[in-house]
């Protein structure tokens, strides 16, 4: 029976194997590392270091993952989706690399029961459905993931990481449905 | 955005069609997308725009089965904060005027 988030009197609780626990911190900290790399240099200019951002545009990440994390927020305007972008995408890299390394730093480091309060949970949900929204990205899910899977061969690479991606998809599920009381 | 020369013949007949693009309203759409779990898109509407659960669950549903669905409307201010606020929990958002 696979690990889940349920509500106890305590806050929400999740019981994790030393393995389980060991791969969450990896894959938390791994997306904290390529949040940090394809940043925009820091300020140098003595404006844009009093204003706290930069001036000159912010291109789309490269990366896929990072796309998807730090996406556009205009589709019909490049020079709004570019301000939309110099504006935003600092903050957003911050909270998402905070909140990643909430799950790093609160998860028991030997595995066993983690407790957390509401306000802490909902950051553990943001940073998961993260770091299934980066493992997707690079899985290259679709909808048809369970038809694929039906069709894959048994030595197929993508397999063990489809596992871990529906792994996440459980963990998140049961924290949604903890936190929300449904 | 005022014009650096406006003729007189303008002054008198104003553009309708341009007063009418001027009011027009900021819409926050969301897109479908093939990894977000459709409770925890649900749950984000139910916490970010204060949806109760059956509302929150019909929203993302349109979202899920026909691509893309309006999740507010307002000032481009406004929608660029909604935006933003969907960014950070994973939802793929884009503003535009309607």
């Amino acid at each position: 029976m696979p690990h889940r988030f349920r509500r106890t009197r305590h806050g929400l609780e999740i019981k994790l194997s030393r393995p389980e626990a060991l791969m969450l911190r990896q894959l938390a900290e791994d997306l904290v590392r390529l949040l940090e790399s394809d940043s925009p240099p820091a300020p140098v200019d003595p404006l844009e270091a009093l204003v706290g951002m930069s001036l000159t545009p912010t291109p789309r990440p490269v990366d896929p993952v990072l796309a998807r994390l730090l996406p556009d927020g205009y589709t019909d305007d490049d020079q709004a989706a570019a301000d939309f972008r110099r504006y935003t995408e600092p903050e957003l890299r911050s909270a998402k690399r905070a909140a990643l390394r909430s799950v790093a730093t609160t998860l028991s480091r030997e595995g066993g029961r983690t407790v957390l309060d509401d306000a802490t949970a909902q950051v553990w949900l943001t940073a998961i459905n993260d770091l299934r929204l980066a493992m997707g990205t690079r899985l290259g899910v679709t909808e048809e993931l369970y038809d694929d899977l039906q069709r894959m061969a048994p030595d197929d690479p993508r397999l063990p990481h489809l596992n871990v991606y529906e792994w996440l998809g459980g963990l998140e599920e049961s924290l949604v449905q903890a936190l929300a009381g449904w | 955005m005022p014009r650096a020369s406006v003729l007189p013949q303008q002054m008198e007949r104003p553009e309708v069609a341009d007063d009418i693009r001027v009011e027009k309203p900021w819409i926050t759409i969301v897109w479908n997308d093939p990894i977000n779990l459709m409770s925890y898109v649900a749950f984000i509407f139910q916490k970010l725009f204060g949806h109760s659960r059956e509302k929150a669950h019909k929203l993302m549903l349109d979202v899920h089965h026909k691509g893309r669905a309006v999740v507010s409307s307002g000032s481009r201010e406004q929608m660029e904060h909604d935006v933003a606020r969907l960014h950070a929990h994973g939802l793929w958002a884009t503003l535009q005027q309607d």
